[in-house]
């Protein structure tokens, strides 16, 4: 083994661990800013109590979910019952691998670093359907089954708008992406690609399982759907990961579309988190804004409009791309 | 309290209304940190019986406002759930789902009997009445009892108190100033300070 592989070996591992911080230091501000967001929202102060502004609220949140009993159905598939949580939880930290949060900050860049996410983000899916299939509850596979059918649909608008976006820049490699973008907003895709944002942006919702398309866990008809049986532990890493996911697509999002880490000065890190975190402000305030879409709305959305736009978008950008 | 018919409601749990106790016993000041955590992270399960629930609703929206205490995430699984608010009048028809209902919530767990229907029957406990549970507590281990009909959601608000209350000891949010609550005189039943007198 040579002394380059010995350094790769390193940056991994050092990488590894500063995301796995990364990615529990954040779901833990992001619950304390989703509650907050939606209580100014509906006019409350919202957790103000443990902490100043409430910032412990999610420190007592995750203790108390911790000691709390871990409950398994007497007739549940032990070992898919307790693996489906981990498998959601585990793909994610290797998910946020090739992102670049700046030319430093990037724990690994690969050519193909927009096929690595798009590729395991898919393993989401698969442990909501063990979650749903293994708990032996009605209510647990009827969401698990939503979320399958909605995730594979929504999946393709979204790599549509992607493919557009790597069409345009002739590679896969998100750093060089965020390269070939500038400095200053009308530099950035979004101006260039504003269909394919549009886009990707309604697709992470679908993907992410956000309101209004929560409906593998719509409370009004499946209880809590595929993680009805999951207490203590179990559900805080369903959690975990559906926020961690959050994380991801914004990121990602601001990697493609939003110049990564480049603004107008000093380029930085910075940026790249103010961006994300924009998106993801975004992202609560619609879901305390609109109400659950109906599950035959939110295909029709994504195969009679999201699915056609998309392709003609792609269309498009190759027919743009060949002439110029 | 009428006699109820033992054959259509057996009696399931006892009524000494405890916090369960722990399987594995934590050192003192991590098990108080813990309790401390809880006590803010109390976290309701989505069901309400009958005109109670209104104001439990009402405790989550603007002007009382329960997340200040972190209550506010009512979850719709009870595995998820930490406190069981009986919010109305149980009928015996739906006894048996209630009490499965708290057969379902993880440990620890915690049960509030919010209203007077829920505490004794209330309205209902008169001569020949056939339908309705007299008290939750026949059924289930309750931990804080609301008074009132229905309870105001200051009273709610002040219920999930005793509840952080029973959890570490001391009662952790301020009176407010000018209002003189009599803190001896609690909502704690099983309290060995408590006579029962009303001041």
């Amino acid at each position: 083994m040579n002394e380059f592989s010995l350094w790769t070996v390193f940056t991994l591992v050092v990488g590894l661990v500063a995301i796995l911080a990364f990615i529990a230091g954040n779901a833990m501000a992001l619950v304390w800013m989703e509650r907050k967001v939606a209580g100014f929202i509906q006019r409350r102060p919202g957790p103000n109590q443990l902490g100043p502004a409430g910032v412990l609220q999610s420190v007592a949140d995750a203790v108390k979910l911790l000691f709390k009993q871990i409950l398994k159905p007497s007739n549940a598939d032990s070992i898919i019952f307790f693996l489906a949580p981990i498998l959601s939880f585990f793909p994610v930290a290797l998910l946020f691998m090739p992102l670049p949060f700046s030319p430093f900050f990037t724990a690994y860049s690969p050519n193909l670093g927009l096929l690595l996410i798009l590729a395991f983000s898919g393993i989401n899916v698969l442990a909501v359907l063990l979650a749903g299939w293994s708990s032996n509850n009605k209510y647990s596979l009827y969401g698990a089954a939503r979320g399958v059918s909605q995730s594979v649909a929504y999946e393709i608008p979204l790599l549509l708008a992607v493919l557009a976006i790597a069409f345009q820049h002739g590679t896969l490699n998100l750093s060089e992406i965020v390269e070939q973008q500038g400095g200053w907003p009308w530099q950035w895709n979004v101006f260039t690609q504003p269909l394919a944002f549009l886009i990707y942006f309604i697709s992470i919702f679908g993907e992410t399982n956000r309101s209004p398309f929560d409906l593998p866990e719509a409370e009004s008809e499946l209880t809590a759907g595929f993680h009805t049986e999951y207490s203590g532990m179990g559900f805080a890493l369903f959690f975990l990961a559906e926020y961690a996911n959050m994380v991801l697509v914004c990121c990602v999002a601001t990697a493609l579309f939003l110049g990564g880490w480049k603004g107008p000065f000093l380029d930085g890190f910075w940026w790249f988190l103010a961006k994300a975190y924009g998106l993801l402000f975004i992202m609560m305030w619609v879901r305390w804004t609109y109400p659950r879409a109906r599950f035959d709305m939110l295909l029709n959305l994504n195969w009679k409009w999201l699915l056609p736009l998309g392709a003609l978008n792609l269309l498009a950008t190759a027919f743009v791309m060949k002439l110029f | 309290m009428a006699a109820q018919d033992q054959t259509l409601i057996p009696p399931i749990a006892p009524t000494t209304g405890t916090v369960d106790k722990p399987v594995v016993p934590l050192p003192g000041v991590a098990d108080w940190l813990v309790n401390f955590c809880r006590s803010y992270s109390i976290w309701p399960m989505t069901f309400g019986l009958a005109c109670c629930a209104i104001e439990m609703m009402g405790v989550g929206m603007a002007r009382f406002d329960m997340s200040r205490f972190g209550a506010e995430v009512f979850r719709p699984s009870p595995r998820q759930a930490d406190l069981m608010i009986v919010a109305g009048t149980v009928s015996r028809k739906l006894a048996p789902a209630i009490v499965r209902l708290y057969e379902q919530l993880p440990a620890p767990r915690y049960v509030m009997a919010m209203g007077n229907c829920a505490i004794s029957g209330g309205p209902f406990a008169f001569k020949d009445q056939y339908g309705i549970v007299l008290g939750v507590d026949t059924i289930l281990p309750v931990d804080v009892y609301v008074p009132g009909c229905p309870p105001r959601p200051e009273a709610l608000l002040e219920g999930i108190f005793q509840v952080q209350r029973k959890l570490t000891g001391r009662r952790l949010v301020a009176v407010p100033a000018g209002l003189d609550l009599n803190m001896e005189q609690d909502t704690v039943r099983n309290n060995p300070g408590n006579t029962g007198e009303k001041a």
